[in-house]
This record gives structure tokens, C-alpha cells and sequence, in this order.
């Protein structure tokens, strides 16, 4: 018969599908990060900094409306409209939420302590708090529910394992951390579509969030050429080179335009 | 004819209207179900329940945001189950023909796998494979339920002469051929829905099964065929436009949605429309290719046959 033939073909299939994607699984289990030397620290007397602003080029971004309507509890914590954060305009024309970071090879040699401060994810008003965040490899990410509601917790890495959490209301915090390099890697709430995030883990220190200035700074960098990423979720990533001498304080500003981003 | 469902035990089965019903209302309720489906896949709620098979370690956990959609379809999924477990037995106590009493057990293996693939989307975080097998699946037992229902009913059972279809291919053929090109069309759309494939393949399925939907229908619709088999042709014909009205409606709303911060309302009514309809354009086309087996003669094999019935008919 017709159908049972095909019930059975894609009973089958299903099953042959099955057993392939649970060894996909297994097979992108991320390995343990590799040992590393112990590398040299970097020495205090002649580190340098690099600072500078991250400039938004083209007037008033288009803002989008969150709807929050699914959920009483997220409403109710809200006066007025509340809109998506993923272009954060400040009032001096500087970008908010911009991950800025040092890329690693002029790095190699040196080793970095893991931070024993943890840094700290809030889910409140049914918006993650801050919107971006960085964290060092294996720095503990200690994740709050301050918000009357259930939340999920839902990492979508590329190199690091995904995992999916659920906070409910008074929930003890949350405290994981992500062994590898992943810049950046999207966060989100399945319970509320809305809620997003993003978290740069690198493996040094030498990143920053940008904030309502606008402004950023690295400082603590052994002298050496340098290339600076600033990475905004909607307008993508942008690199500069940059040297730096001893105990040298260098500027470098970014510039994103909606179509993409300059300099 | 023997071996096609029916053929002869048919002699021996009478109609059990309760439980033709009751196969009614299990397709219905599985209707609903690929409905909570394909809900919880245009809001993004697959995971907003973590845990599986308890949600949130309960039963019941609080209905607020997408856990309304992803624990909703737990539970019209946990009814449909009960439902097939209930048809599967009842055909087992009450139903003499064997082959329709196995398909009731396959359509209960059905539904277990089918929850078991549901379960395992959310157990490994919504693998692409796993999400497009359990959309798929459930079409298929979406066709399984629809066709205990006609098998169970009146029409089915009844006893009439026979219907010579003298076109090539024989019409029977031509409605299988669209039946399992729709379900690769749904296969496919159910690829693309889930970030598979682009949206190509499924332009072209549309494309396929169109022609062919327009074919079929039309040798359906022959003058001479029983109203059993023109109206379910006509059916065809209006669900397609519908389907084709949906799917570009779909298509927009996804366009139109791709900077919004969450899953826009004219995106998740598209969405689970298209699919929907999708379903019963499946079922549809699986009800007359069963109707064409039990009604039709093909003209090759029984020429005498067939033109000696061909006039008794009116
Ligand atoms: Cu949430």
C-alpha cells in the first residue's frame, strides 16, 4: 500500500537522519581548550593605551519597537514604548553596546591569569542588562534573574557548547563561563523573542563594551603593533592597525554608517 | 484488484459509525496539532521549555510568552496520542478487517516516534535534521489519521460498480504521483523553514506540484467520475490557490520581518497558514488516490470490463 510504504520509508529516513545527527553531535562536542605555556606577563613600567570613540555617521537610526504584549509581567515593568537596544545611539553621537577588542596574535607568548571577578548578566524588565557584554575564556559569567517572570538562558555558540537554561522567578544565579575565543556569541531567551544578547569572550584582558560616551579604553598592552576590532551586532565589525611604544597612550576612533562601516 | 485496501474484506466489514467518528475526530484533532506546530516554529519557542519530558520540572509550568506555544503543543500532542491509542484499540476490538487494524498500530507507532523526535529537538537544542524529520513525519501522520477516517466511512464500505478511467497515465497513478509530490513539497518547505536549504527548491516544488495539481484535478473532475472523486479534485483546486495566495503572503512577511526584534504577527499567521494548508492539500490528494483505488478501473487492464460498466454508468 501507498501510504504504508511511505510511512515506513520515512520512518526509516528519520531514523537514519537520527542516528547521523546524534553522532554530529557528539563528533562537535568542543574539546577541552588546549593547555597553554606558561606564557611572560606583561610588565607594568612600559605598558600602553589605547583609547578612543566609536561614531555613529548618519543621523537617527530607525529605532524598532519591542512588543512585550506575551508576557504581563515584562509589560508591567515598563512606562511607555520600549525599543530594541541592537543600535544604541548616544546622545553625543557615539555608538553604546560596541565590543572592542584586541586581536590575539600580537598577543602570542604572553599569558593572562583568568579574572577572578566575575562579570555579571541581568535579565530584568525582560531586557538583558547590560545589552553586550566580554568576558576573558573561562571567566565566570554570573547570570541574575532580577524580573518576576520565567526566563531561558540559551547560548548559541559556534566553538563553545550550547546549552539552555531555565531561570525562574528568585532562581539562584547562574554561573558559567565559555572555555574558548568566540567573538561574539548570541544569547537569547526563548520564552521572550525579544530578549538578546551578546557576549565577546576573548583570551586576555584587553576588550571593553562601549557605554554611554561612547568611549573606550585598553590599557595594560605590551608595546607592539596591534589590530583593533570594534564589533556593533547590526553594523558588523571594523579593524584598524595600530602601534603602540612604550607606555605610549595612542587614540583610535571607529566610525559605523548603516550601510556597513567606514574607516 | 485484490490487494488494494478493501478489495474484498470489505464484503465482511460493516460500518461502525462510532467509530468512523471517532477516526473523524482524532484527523481533526491532529489537524490542530500540526497547527501547535507550526506555531511553536514561527515564534522561535521550540526551547522555551528546556526540559523535556516534564516542562520545567512540572506538569503544568506558567503559561506566559513562548512557553505558551511550545507547552501548548505538549499538551494537544499528549491529547492526540491518547486519541490514537483509543482508535488503535477500539479498531483492534471492533474492526474485522486486519489491514486497517494494523494501520491503526502504525499510526500509534507513528504518533510515539513523532514524540519522541519532538522531544529529542528540544533534549539537543533543535537540530536541524531532527526538526525537519518531525515536521515531516507529522504530515504523514496527519495522512495516516485522515485515511483511517476514510476507511472507517460509509463511502468507503459501500459496495457500487466500478468507474473505468481510460486516460493515461491511469488516473490512480497520476494522484499518487501528486500525493508524494506534495509531501516532498512540505519536506522541503520544512527544510527551508528550519534554515536547511534556501528557498529555491521549495519555488520549484511549488512550481511541480502546481502543474501537477492542475492536471489532477482536471481528470478528476471528469463528467463520468462520482461526485466521491470530483469533489475532493475541486477541493484540490481551491486549496492550491489558497496555498499559493499563503506562500507568497509568507514569503513577504518573512522579508518584511528581517530587522524586527521578534517574530512579527503577520509572520506567524502566514507561516502556520501556508503549513496548514500545505496539510490539507496533502490529505486531500491522499483521499482521492485511496478513492481512485477503491472506485477506478484502469481501462488497459480490463477493456471489456470496463466499457460494459462504463455504460451501466450514468
Ligand atoms: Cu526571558
Amino acid at each position: 500500500m501507498l501510504l504504508r510504504k511511505l510511512l515506513t520509508g520515512t520512518t526509516v529516513l528519520c531514523l537514519v537522519i537520527l542516528v547521523g545527527c546524534s553522532r554530529g553531535e557528539e563528533a562537535a562536542q568542543p574539546q577541552p581548550p588546549p593547555a597553554r605555556p606558561e606564557g611572560k606577563s606583561v610588565d607594568s613600567a612600559t605598558a600602553a593605551t589605547i583609547q578612543g570613540r566609536v561614531l555613529y555617521q548618519d543621523g537617527q537610526p530607525r529605532r524598532n519597537r519591542i512588543r512585550m504584549a506575551a508576557d504581563a509581567v515584562c509589560v508591567q515593568q515598563h512606562q511607555g514604548p520600549v525599543y530594541s537596544q541592537e543600535v544604541a545611539l548616544n546622545d553625543n553621537g557615539t555608538l553604546r553596546y560596541v565590543f572592542v577588542y584586541v586581536k590575539g596574535q600580537a598577543l602570542a607568548g604572553y599569558s593572562f591569569p583568568t579574572p577572578t571577578e566575575p562579570v555579571v548578566l541581568d535579565q530584568r524588565g525582560c531586557l538583558y542588562t547590560p545589552h553586550v557584554i566580554g568576558a576573558q575564556t573561562n571567566q565566570e559569567i554570573k547570570i541574575l534573574n532580577s524580573d518576576p517572570t520565567t526566563h531561558n538562558i540559551h547560548p548559541v555558540p559556534q566553538n563553545n557548547r550550547e546549552w539552555n537554561t531555565s531561570m525562574p522567578p528568585n532562581a539562584n544565579p547562574l554561573v558559567r563561563s565559555f572555555p574558548r575565543e568566540e567573538v561574539m556569541i548570541p544569547v537569547k531567551c526563548n520564552v521572550h523573542p525579544w530578549m538578546k544578547t551578546y557576549v565577546g569572550v576573548v583570551s586576555h584582558p584587553f576588550f571593553t563594551v562601549t557605554g554611554e560616551e561612547g568611549t573606550f579604553e585598553i590599557s595594560g598592552l605590551p608595546p607592539g603593533d596591534y589590530t583593533i576590532v570594534a564589533w556593533q551586532e547590526k553594523f558588523g565589525t571594523v579593524e584598524q592597525t595600530v602601534t603602540v611604544g612604550a607606555s605610549e597612550t595612542k587614540v583610535v576612533d571607529f566610525s559605523f554608517t548603516p550601510g556597513g562601516s567606514t574607516d | 484488484m485484490a490487494e488494494l485496501p478493501g478489495g474484498q474484506e470489505s464484503v465482511s466489514a460493516r460500518h461502525n459509525a462510532g467509530l468512523h467518528r471517532f477516526a473523524l475526530l482524532t484527523a481533526g484533532a491532529t489537524f490542530l496539532l500540526l497547527i501547535a506546530g507550526a506555531l511553536v516554529t514561527s515564534n522561535d519557542a521550540g526551547l522555551a521549555v528546556p526540559d523535556w519530558p516534564l516542562s520545567y520540572g512540572t506538569w503544568m509550568p506558567p503559561m506566559v510568552g513562548n512557553i505558551v506555544y511550545e507547552h501548548g503543543h505538549r499538551l494537544v500532542a499528549t491529547s492526540v496520542g491518547l486519541l490514537t491509542i483509543a482508535l488503535a484499540v477500539w479498531l483492534g476490538l471492533r474492526e474485522p478487517r486486519r489491514w486497517v487494524r494494523r494501520l491503526g498500530l502504525l499510526a500509534l507507532a507513528a504518533v510515539a516516534l513523532q514524540g519522541i523526535l519532538g522531544g529529542l529537538t528540544v533534549l539537543y537544542l533543535l537540530p536541524r535534521p531532527v526538526s525537519i524529520a518531525h515536521a515531516s513525519l507529522a504530515q504523514l501522520f496527519f495522512c495516516l489519521t485522515v485515511s483511517l477516517a476514510v476507511f472507517t466511512g460509509p463511502g468507503w464500505i459501500r459496495q457500487t460498480p466500478r468507474v473505468t478511467d481510460e486516460g493515461t497515465p491511469w488516473l490512480g497513478r497520476l494522484c499518487e504521483l501528486t500525493t508524494v509530490a506534495l509531501f516532498i513539497q512540505l519536506v522541503l518547505g520544512a527544510a527551508f523553514r528550519h534554515q536547511a536549504i534556501g528557498v529555491g527548491p521549495h519555488l520549484l516544488g511549488a512550481l511541480a506540484a502546481t502543474v501537477l495539481i492542475v492536471w489532477t484535478s482536471r481528470r478528476a473532475r471528469a463528467p463520468h467520475l462520482p461526485g466521491e472523486m470530483r469533489r475532493p479534485a475541486l477541493l484540490l483546486l481551491l486549496l492550491l490557490v489558497a496555498q499559493l495566495l499563503l506562500g507568497t503572503g509568507a514569503y513577504l512577511a518573512r522579508l518584511a520581518a528581517v530587522d524586527s526584534s521578534q517574530p512579527t504577527p503577520s509572520f506567524v499567521f502566514f507561516t502556520a497558514a501556508h503549513l496548514a494548508v500545505g496539510a490539507l492539500l496533502l490529505a486531500t490528494s491522499a483521499v482521492l488516490t485511496l478513492r481512485c483505488h477503491r472506485r477506478l478501473l484502469r481501462a488497459a487492464e480490463f477493456p471489456s470490463v470496463s466499457s460494459a460498466i462504463q455504460r451501466a454508468t450514468p
